[in-house]
């Protein structure tokens, strides 16, 4: 299909294939990240439990729940992973639509 | 006192729906649900509509309105006027036939103020919405169908026998918080958490929603699930063991939306997940925490039906839903990538979301309870739905690889209806009054304290950043993962396979030997036993006239052929039909 939104499209949409970009988005995640903690330093942040008050508590938490739960995924994974057939039904039967109206 | 019952408007006008002109039907199905929108906001509460039925057991309520069920029924008829709108292209008539029988049989459950009422929309619903996933019509669908209504009649059996134990020991149908445990309410309790999807009777939803249509799969996000919800908060508030059922979907849905290649299905296990929640506040039950269910039960199906209609407009367009077969579509549908994503954020809970704003109340709630570990629990499963609903998702869907799939943008009508759920989706995130207005106790919360904003953008920003770190080891392969329904998918042919075996094996061994041998024999010795019997008293006789050994077995012989053929000479015959007579007459 080539029509010309596909080259309209290019002016914005090349932006995220350029290798520069992806530097760019990966150097604004980790000053997200780092913001993110440095901003608690002013906060009089006290927690309900006793950790829960801990600095940075939250960036831990959320670092090593999310890398365990990959980890633990991805373990997992090797177990239970099967192919597409397994049950014998891998022919999907989609059909897309292309109807405008 | 009667009022018109809202449900029962959705039911009875679904009958319309095959016999309407296409732009008449398509305007009537948002319409109508619209109205009905209206009509529960002016409904007054208290128990309006009672039908005498059972004598002794009480009348039965089919409509009772407070703020509870209105919060339900404003969210059901709200998201079901969006789905319409999303559905506007579809061509089909049997599926929102279907479908309005199916919100309507969930209004119906709401409303019921009594578990007969209950019960019977409950099936209702089991019913309509196996046939909304029958209506895509492909082999995978008719299975997942077939497989859908058995799990749920199982459910809806169990809730029947549980109704009907405690009718019997309480002597009533009344449908209110039940106090203490016993075989009946464990009974009903089960049934509810079949529909809540709590593992492990859990794997119908993955199993079916994604096997229905791409308008198909809209609706069933929303309804049965969050009916169970509203049943669990009704009925069984502050049962501890709804706080451990709910932290477990919570991090199960996880696990396997993780594991997960079908973006239609990762968003199936993302509702068994954020049920999860909401389970998991009937459970601590305080005020706070049914408000919070309740709030999040009602962000939730917004946010969810707009990931599914996201996902939809991608199945609709491509004709693909596997993220190993998709990416780079932000090219092409770049507005569906971003109402997408904001459905993303917003199951994800980031600020200026409508998930910041009602999932949170859930987690304080928790801590206010000061239960330790399921507030752990929950904030780590928060930060688990960031990862596999709120990136994976559009990452996987949108962008990741280039494979060169250059789709149209989605139809301007689901775009609208994508941009109208995505628009309250922000709306109630930046203004959440109105939703804590309608919420069924007194609420005083604010989400919006720095400290709140900050830990939870730590949470997220972590979580992000493990995602990307992590991205090798989420590399998405063309499987499918294990789940409960294994045991009956594969269980079943062995079941089926060992029936067979033993029944039929059983019948073929009785056959044997009662037809194959008994008959036989038992004919034989009919047929047979008479000549040898007079053979046996005739040989003495003829040995005594003295007859030589050739000329005794001449006579046999002839006495048995005689007997074959039936034909005695006419002396014999009277002979011995005196000796019966004498027989009878002796004895």
């Amino acid at each position: 299909m080539k029509d010309e939104r596909e080259e309209d499209g290019k002016v914005w949409t090349e932006w995220f294939d350029r290798p520069e970009s992806r530097r760019k988005m990966w150097r604004t995640l980790w000053a997200t990240c780092a913001l993110t903690v440095a901003a608690e330093m002013f906060l009089a942040r006290k927690g309900h439990f006793v950790f829960d008050g801990w600095f940075g508590f939250y960036a831990i938490l959320g670092f090593v729940a999310c890398a365990g739960m990959i980890l633990g995924t991805k373990g997992l994974g090797e177990l239970l992973k099967r192919g597409e057939d397994y049950y014998g039904e891998a022919a999907p039967g989609e059909k897309g639509g292309d109807d405008d109206d | 006192m009667t009022e018109l019952h809202p449900g029962w408007i959705l039911i009875l006008g679904a009958a319309l729906v095959p016999l309407l002109p296409r732009v008449a039907r398509r305007v009537y199905l948002v319409a109508l649900p619209a109205a009905v929108f209206f009509l529960i906001m002016r409904l007054p509460e208290g128990e309006l509509t009672t039908v005498s039925m059972f004598k002794g057991l009480g009348d039965l309520t089919l409509l009772r309105v407070d703020k509870l069920s209105k919060a339900f029924g404003y969210i059901f008829t709200l998201n079901a006027a969006a789905a319409f709108w999303f559905g506007w292209v579809q061509r089909d008539r049997f599926e929102p036939t279907a479908a309005l029988v199916y919100i309507g049989s969930a209004l119906g459950v709401v409303f019921a103020g009594d578990l007969i009422t209950l019960y019977v929309h409950w099936e209702m619903m089991a019913i309509s919405s196996t046939l909304v996933i029958f209506s895509r019509q492909t082999r995978r669908s008719t299975g997942a169908a077939m497989r859908y209504i058995l799990v749920h009649l199982f459910g809806g059996l169990l809730l029947l026998a549980g109704i009907v134990i405690t009718a019997v020991s309480t002597g009533s149908f009344a449908f209110d918080g039940f106090a203490d445990p016993s075989t009946g309410t464990w009974l009903i309790l089960f049934g509810m958490l079949v529909n809540a999807a709590a593992p492990p009777v859990s794997a119908w939803l993955p199993d079916a929603y994604p096997e229905s249509s791409v308008f198909g799969g809209v609706i069933l996000s929303a309804y049965t699930t969050k009916t169970a919800v509203y049943t669990l908060l009704r009925g069984f508030p502050e049962w501890e063991i709804l706080v451990w059922a709910g932290c477990l979907m919570s991090v199960y849905g996880i696990i396997y939306a993780l594991l997960e290649n079908d973006m239609r299905r990762i968003l199936a296990y993302s509702i068994i997940n954020q049920v999860g929640f909401m389970v998991c506040a009937a459970g601590i039950g305080t005020p706070e925490a049914i408000n919070g269910a309740v709030a999040h039960a009602f962000c939730h199906i917004i946010y969810k039906s707009l990931l599914w209609m996201a996902a939809g407009a991608v199945l609709y367009r491509v004709g693909k839903s596997k993220c190993t077969e998709l990416g780079g579509l932000y090219k092409t549908m770049p507005w569906t990538m971003v109402l997408g994503t904001i459905g993303a954020l917003a199951i994800s809970s980031v600020p200026l979301t409508s998930g910041f704003t009602s999932k949170t109340i859930i987690i304080h709630a928790a801590e206010h309870e000061h239960l330790l570990w399921p507030w752990l629990i929950l904030e780590a499963a928060s930060a688990g739905v960031f990862l596999h609903a709120g990136i994976k998702f559009p990452y996987f869907v949108f962008f990741n690889v280039d494979r060169g799939l250059r789709p149209k943008e989605a139809p301007v009508s689901m775009l609208g209806a994508m941009g109208f759920l995505a628009f309250l989706c922000i709306f109630f995130g930046i203004y959440p009054a109105p939703l804590y207005a309608i919420l069924p106790h007194e609420i005083q919360y604010n989400a919006y304290t720095i400290s709140h904003v900050v830990t939870q953008m730590q949470l997220l920003m972590f979580s992000a950043l493990v995602f990307f770190l992590f991205l090798k080891l989420l590399k998405r392969t063309p499987t499918i993962s294990l789940d409960f329904d294994w045991f009956y998918r594969k269980g079943a042919p062995v079941f089926y396979g060992a029936m067979d075996y033993a029944g039929n094996g059983l019948n073929r061994a009785v056959h044997a030997l009662v037809v194959g041998r008994w008959a036989r024999e038992t004919g034989h010795f009919f047929r047979a036993g008479p000549s040898r019997l007079l053979v046996a008293g005739l040989g003495p006789w003829w040995r005594l006239q003295g007859y030589g050994p050739e000329e005794i077995e001449d006579r046999t012989k002839e006495l048995y052929e005689r007997a074959r053929k039936g034909a005695f000479p006419i002396g014999i015959t009277a002979c011995l039909a005196v000796v019966l007579l004498a027989i009878l007459f002796f004895f």
